[in-house]
């Protein structure tokens, strides 16, 4: 939530805020009259007819400065000021509120006790842009980011370029009224610190990642998973740093579980890995250029990828949950069943397992064993992790097995131990290998803890895809964290 | 909607007003270009700037812009950020 900043001067006393539009504003017209013969000293702000209320001298706020600096969002608004500052408001017309705050009780005789009132002026979406520039332009916003003023003749987009805030793609320009419209999609205070970015280990505060969220191109309600993207992958435990500047191909890969991903349109279904889903392109956006931008985590500088991969531009998806013929990969990682979450991988790219003709798990895992024996190299084993995205196609097999994943990861890990014969350094004439204390005995390429399974994509299409992680051993572990609204 | 006012997506630790590149202290031993935007004496201009300059011994490369009503073109610009280290521009008549 957005406040505008305290409004300072202010005169003790009562303030009414109302438009003559408005039908409870001018039902109250009598009672303002009647603070006023009580001796209650009270500024009438009028926001669209300079006359109204007729007789009780309003002041003119018909370009909104009061309003907006009031924080007015309902008309009409009574608020009580004392020490120059707002200690109480009542919105609309409550006989007991606004007795209250008054201090002048009988007030409006033969009126209901209560009516609702009528939007602020100020919530117009059209003038909310407006004021949103003006206020930041004269600092009276909860707003602390540095306004950047552009040249008369530049264009935004170009500028943005220009400036180095770009991933490479245009980016949408991030003014204040998109960047106040971001900050509606979280509760959390625009000034919370929610995380130290490496590798410039900048204090992240959520008016910041709102600010890289409007860049990416985000909705408002995609904000609380970004939020939770950037706090999860700036844990130690996920260690952004190392994962942006090994020469190694990985990047910030997020899954989103629970209502969350419905909610706000993430897919998780055809081309679940691919182009098209607005929340799935902008929201793995967002991460990357927070991790840019507060960071200061550029290609070339700390980032010293030999090629990358392109899903460092932005790589989001969400899991079928619906379809899965096991638990969702957060509820196995700790987050409450029905709780929504993010959890952040160091990827490398999806590789495809193609299996078209497995009618049984027994036989399907050894397809997956064969495939992911190639992870790094196939004479390289120990400390990576993978992401096992299962089809539905290939889920149904499991399904019918009754196989859940713990038994699935059993027999991968199983049958992907290798005798030390065939992966010490040399064998097979491939120089690449393991150490000669590998030589003899077998070796298991993962632990049970580096094999995940995300169950997503199209419903037809026999297929799964293999997503690597880090060399790095323990360099980067995955991080699954709650999205708080 | 006014796009004139962006907010700072960076950690801030950078000026926000850009500086400009670096002036040399000294010509010495570097190429210097002159740029020709195509304007009506511009190249006289220039060419009397470039005898002045190779008297004093400086090396002088030349470049032209095919018309000054519009940006140069890529390979002009090529041209100039490969091929000198300082550049003078003739900019008006």
């Amino acid at each position: 939530m957005v406040a505008p900043a305290a409004a300072s001067g202010l005169r003790d006393g009562l303030i009414a805020v109302v438009k003559r539009e408005c039908p409870t504003c001018r039902l109250i017209v009598s009672v303002l009259g009647e603070l006023r013969a009580n001796g209650a000293p009270v500024a009438i702000f009028t926001q669209d007819d300079p006359e109204f209320p007729p007789g009780l001298s309003p002041i003119d706020d018909s370009a909104l400065d009061a309003s907006w600096s009031l924080g007015i969002e309902t008309v009409p608004t009574l608020l009580r000021v004392e020490g120059q500052r707002v200690v109480a408001r009542a919105e609309g017309w409550q006989r007991d509120a606004w007795e209250r705050l008054s201090g002048v009780t009988g007030l409006g005789a033969g009126l209901p006790a209560h009516r609702p009132g009528c939007g602020s002026r100020t919530l117009e979406p059209a003038l909310r842009d407006v004021l949103a520039t003006r206020a930041v332009a004269a600092g009276d916003t909860e707003l602390r980011a540095r306004p950047i003023t552009l040249g008369e003749l530049e264009d935004p987009i170009e500028a943005a370029f220009a400036r180095g805030w770009s991933d490479g793609l245009p980016v949408v320009p991030p003014t204040p009224a998109r960047v106040l419209r971001m900050l509606e999609g979280s509760t959390r205070a625009p000034a919370e610190v929610v995380a130290t970015v490496p590798p410039d280990y900048a204090e992240c505060t959520v008016e910041k990642i709102a600010i890289n969220a409007v860049m990416a191109g985000c909705l408002p309600e995609y904000l609380p998973v970004v939020i939770a993207a950037v706090e999860a992958a700036c844990t130690d435990a996920f260690n952004i740093h190392g994962v942006l500047a090994t020469t190694y191909f990985v990047g910030p890969m997020i899954v989103v579980n629970g209502p969350i991903a419905g909610a706000i349109g993430l897919n998780s279904g055809v081309n679940a890995l691919g182009q098209g889903s607005r929340a799935n392109a902008t929201i793995g956006r967002a991460l990357q250029l927070v991790i840019r931008n507060v960071g200061g985590g550029r290609p070339g500088e700390v980032d010293r990828a030999t090629f990358g991969q392109p899903g460092k531009y932005t790589f989001c998806f969400a899991e079928d949950e619906a379809g899965s013929p096991w638990e969702p990969l957060s509820v196995e990682r700790g987050v409450a069943r029905g709780a929504s979450a993010v959890t952040v991988f160091a990827a490398e790219g999806p590789r495809a397992v193609v299996d078209q003709r497995s009618r049984t798990a027994e036989s399907l895992a050894g397809s997956y064993a064969a495939c992911l024996r190639t992870v790094a190299h196939p004479k390289l084993v120990g400390g990576c992790d993978v992401v096992i995205v299962v089809s539905p196609e290939h889920g149904r097999v499991f399904r019918a097995a009754e196989w859940s994943k713990a038994r699935l990861r059993d027999e991968l890990v199983r049958r992907t131990t290798l005798p030390g014969a065939e992966i010490v350094q040399g064998a097979g004439d491939i120089a690449e290998g393991m150490p000669e204390t590998f030589a003899t005995g077998t070796w298991p390429k993962f632990a049970p803890e580096n094999l995940l399974f995300v169950h997503a994509g199209g419903t037809a299409g026999m297929f799964s895809a293999l997503i690597g992680g880090w060399i790095g051993r323990g360099g980067s572990r995955p991080v699954t964290w709650e999205v708080k609204s | 909607m006014t796009e004139r006012i962006l907010l700072d997506p960076t950690n801030e630790r950078a000026p926000a007003r850009r500086n400009r590149a670096a002036r040399p202290v000294s010509l010495d031993g570097k190429v210097i270009g002159l740029l020709d935007i195509s304007k009506p004496r511009g190249d006289v201009f220039l060419g009397r700037l470039a005898e002045v300059l190779e008297a004093r011994g400086h090396r002088v490369v030349r470049f032209r812009k095919p018309t000054y009503t519009k940006p140069a073109p890529p390979e002009v610009r090529r041209a100039v950020r490969d091929g000198c280290d300082v550049v003078v521009e003739g900019l008006a008549d």
